[in-house]
């Protein structure tokens, strides 16, 4: 492999961090030279977050470079908007269907981008985007938290030659003992909420 | 064993390794982390001082003392520890000392993005800066060994992508003997005693230091050539080097990993090799100007940029719009109109925040207010727009001072946090005390530093090794320095606050007012978390909550019916109960905690 890029974007306490850990670590458990950069403001509540995360034989820069993102992982429909143009032609998206406003949405200034703009934009920009109902996933599973391991078990399906037990190995490092089976089955539910694309 | 670390948990990993006995430092973005994980490891005593020159004449000391030492900071503090590097740059020291600069192209979290590579040659002190963490773990016991050889101490630059990114690192044993008896001190006046006719003597040897140091850059090997296409030869540093890479395969480098002072030969040597030659580095023309200074043709910042951060992006647009590469290198981008203007996520005072309840009153009040660096900056932003000022760590209380003794009718009011009060404001306490001004100086004492990660301060009673120890009150603190009115109020009191500010206006002379009341972030704080309410029926949408600033209370769909304005309405996810929208509602339309429970009980 020369290199794959991920760039994980979301909102500050969604979990994004652990996610991009858990990325990293899976790349080094499956050989790989691993870097990976995060990129946030100050240290306050709910600003955005996101993460850089790279695969390779040799891993130059540990940011990627506009365009040349493999794969984006955003936890926040708004976050993926942002993003996207960060994509390199034939790139997927995987996004998570949480909504977060920003103060200036909530104060009445900005509107949020309804379902049918981020759905009608993302299209414009790439080809294969995968929109995964993560929190209610997550939900029924017994815990919106794990809404992050489910979108990690969804991007896991196009990495075909890193096998699931080496995601589960990085997840189960980080994870506390009596939270061990939640996270498994969120991976597990995560792999199978991704549908054949219809293009 | 390889792991992936972070840089600042790579130089954590060096000092362990290379025998660093004692560290000090005071938190900073990007560099906190270095001495928070620095702490954990056994055989290295390392604190936060209560600030940068404190934490670097504590590191002199213990070199002095003859224990490896280590002083880390962001860029600023070296500002504020220069006077401290400087002598140590005289009279060097009698065990390794490195001197770690965290610096911040871009501004992530700081005021300015100075290069502090200029402290360097400023103090002839030499200049090393890794380019991944497994360099920057490397250069820790490097620059200790360039320490002791050359009887200096050693500048590890970083930036905050080097220290914020995780790369994978080779870990090592601690390579040194644990002491059986205590070390014992040399005497040494004339080399310590910077008293003139010393320090004359020492200025010539901190000169030849720096021309020696320039024959041994030529074969340090972290400054190496890597020959390739010869059409173009880029000199480079740091990150940057690993952007350039990725950018420009064909072309043949000279990565320095001492950027001060250079090695000319070297320098030199590659420039005759190369048809074309750059440097690629971020900031200041530093590496740029050395080079032109040794009469050698270079491109540097007529290509890229001083301001800001760099990335692959970024260097392949200049290279390509300088010529360095064709237009057909260009990676492929798709930009959408409906992708632009996006609501931001701008940083905010958090719901909760006790430093909310006393801008909401000072503005109320109509102050003008000289603020300080720390969340409470955060206050600056609309609605509450009730900071005016912030410069540097402690300005705030100077300035207040200056501003009254240049003769401005209104009483004058300083803002500043705990930590930076401690910090740097404790001077300049004193000088309102002892110059006689009329300012009040307003002390958020939110019990931590809250800004970089809730760090321990003198007056929380708590070290960075998580020891107890005498916490300070900064009512025993003001009133020592002779300040007679000091008052102490909950910020989550509006009427208090205000009845405080009042009397604080309305009397003549200094006064302190410590607002105390913990991070609302802070676990203990956090346990007390009690959402409250809007009453729907009673809110008639005038707004003045929103005035407040906090993202817990918002507009809802609701609208009323005689005004038309959109009703409040209170997120239960963020709303921690402070009760300040409760206080500011003039229609009472907001439940207290205690209404709530008693609403709880009723239904
Ligand atoms: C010289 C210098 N050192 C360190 C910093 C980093 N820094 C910014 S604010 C701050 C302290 C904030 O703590 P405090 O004053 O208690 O305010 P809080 O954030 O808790 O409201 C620090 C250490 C800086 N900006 N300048």
């Amino acid at each position: 492999m020369k290199e794959m890029n991920f760039l994980l974007a979301g909102v500050g306490g969604q979990g994004t961090l652990l996610a991009s850990d858990v990325l990293a670590d899976v790349g080094v458990r499956a050989g790989y030279d691993v870097k990976k950069s995060e990129v946030h403001g100050m240290a306050q509540r709910g600003g955005s977050v996101t993460s850089h995360v790279r695969w390779g034989d040799k891993v130059r820069s540990p940011l990627i470079g506009h365009g040349e993102v493999n794969y984006l992982l955003a936890f926040e429909k708004l976050e993926a908007l942002r993003y996207v143009g960060m994509l390199r032609p034939g790139g997927v998206a995987i996004v998570g269907d949480q909504s977060i406003p920003p103060l200036s949405v909530s104060s009445g200034e900005d509107r949020y981008p309804d379902d049918e703009r981020v759905g009608r934009t993302l299209r414009k920009v790439i080809e294969r985007t995968h929109f995964i109902p993560s929190i209610s996933l997550a939900e029924e599973l017994g815990s919106a938290r794990v809404h992050n391991i489910v979108l990690l078990g969804a991007l896991s399906t196009f990495i075909e030659d890193v096998a699931p037990d080496t995601w589960l190995e990085a997840i189960e490092a980080r994870v506390p003992e009596r939270f061990l089976e939640l996270n498994r089955r969120a991976f597990w539910t995560g792999r199978e909420a991704v549908q054949p694309t219809i293009s | 064993m390889r792991v992936l670390l972070s840089g600042n948990e790579a130089i954590a990993r060096g000092g362990y390794e290379s025998g660093v006995r004692v560290a000090a430092g005071y938190p900073g973005t990007p560099s906190t982390e270095i001495l928070e994980t620095l702490v954990r490891y056994s055989g290295v005593y390392a604190e936060w001082a209560p600030n940068e020159k404190v934490a670097m004449d504590v590191a002199i000391g213990a070199a002095y003392a003859g224990s490896r030492a280590m002083a880390v900071m962001k860029h600023v503090g070296l500002n504020v520890a220069a006077d401290a590097f400087f002598y140590a740059a005289m009279t060097g020291m009698e065990a390794g000392l490195v001197v770690v600069s965290a610096d911040d192209p871009f501004m992530h979290s700081s005021q300015n993005e100075q290069d502090n590579r200029h402290y360097a040659k400023f103090a002839r002190v030499p200049c090393l800066e890794p380019s991944d963490s497994q360099e920057a773990k490397e250069l820790v016991g490097v620059a200790l060994e360039i320490s002791e050889e050359f009887d200096s101490p050693v500048l590890l630059r970083i930036t905050t992508r080097i220290a914020h990114s995780y790369t994978l690192v080779e870990l090592g044993e601690r390579k040194v003997e644990e002491r059986t008896e205590p070390p014992s001190y040399r005497i040494d006046r004339v080399k310590y005693v910077m008293v003139p006719a010393n320090a004359r003597r020492r200025h010539p040897i901190a000169e030849e230091r720096i021309a020696e140091l320039r024959t041994f850059a030529e074969n340090f090997p972290y400054n190496r050539m890597e020959m390739n296409g010869r059409g173009l030869g880029i000199v480079t540093n740091g990150v940057a080097y690993q952007y350039a890479k990725e950018v420009f395969p064909q072309a043949s480098f000279l990565r320095l990993g001492m950027t001060y002072p250079l090695p000319e030969k070297m320098v030199r040597d590659f420039a005759a090799q190369v048809e074309r030659l750059i440097v690629v580095e971020e900031l200041d023309p530093f590496i740029e100007e050395e080079i032109r200074l040794m009469g050698i043709g270079v491109e540097g910042k007529s290509i890229f940029p001083i301001c800001g951060e760099f990335d692959p992006h970024l260097v392949r647009q200049s290279a390509i719009r300088a010529g360095l590469l064709p237009a057909s290198e260009a990676v492929e981008t798709r930009e959408v109109e409906e992708t632009k203007g996006l609501p931001m996520r701008p940083p905010l005072l958090c719901p909760g925040c006790p430093h909310r309840g006393l801008f909401v009153t000072t503005k109320k009040l109509d102050l003008v207010v000289n603020g300080d660096i720390g969340c409470y900056t955060l206050g600056f932003l609309p609605p509450l727009s009730a900071l005016h000022t912030c410069g540097c760590m402690g300005a705030s209380i100077g300035q207040a001072h200056g501003v009254s003794k240049a003769g401005i009718a209104q009483k004058h009011v300083a803002v500043i946090g705990d930590s930076t009060f401690f910090h740097a404001g404790l001077p300049a306490l004193l000088n309102v005390a002892y110059n006689k001004s009329d300012t009040i100086v307003i002390i958020l004492d939110n019990r931590t530093t809250a800004m970089t990660g809730h760090q321990e301060h003198p007056g929380t009673g708590v070290t960075l090794k998580g020891e107890q120890t005498k916490a300070v009150a900064v009512e025993d603190v003001a009133k020592a320095f002779g300040i007679k009115r000091v008052y102490t109020l909950d910020p989550y009191n509006l009427k208090e606050v205000e009845s405080v500010l009042r009397d604080c206006l309305a009397a003549d002379g200094p006064a302190v007012v410590i607002s105390r009341r913990e991070c609302a972030l802070l676990p203990e704080a956090r346990k007390a978390w009690r959402p409250i309410k809007v009453i729907e029926e009673r809110c008639n949408g005038c707004g003045l909550c929103f005035g407040i600033g906090c993202a817990a209370i918002v507009k809802s769909e609701r609208l009323d019916e005689k005004t038309g304005r959109a009703k409040a309405w209170i997120d239960p996810l963020l709303c921690t109960g402070c009760e300040i929208c409760a206080q500011v509602c003039a229609r009472k339309a907001i439940l207290f905690r205690e209404q709530m429970i008693e609403e709880g009980e009723s239904s």
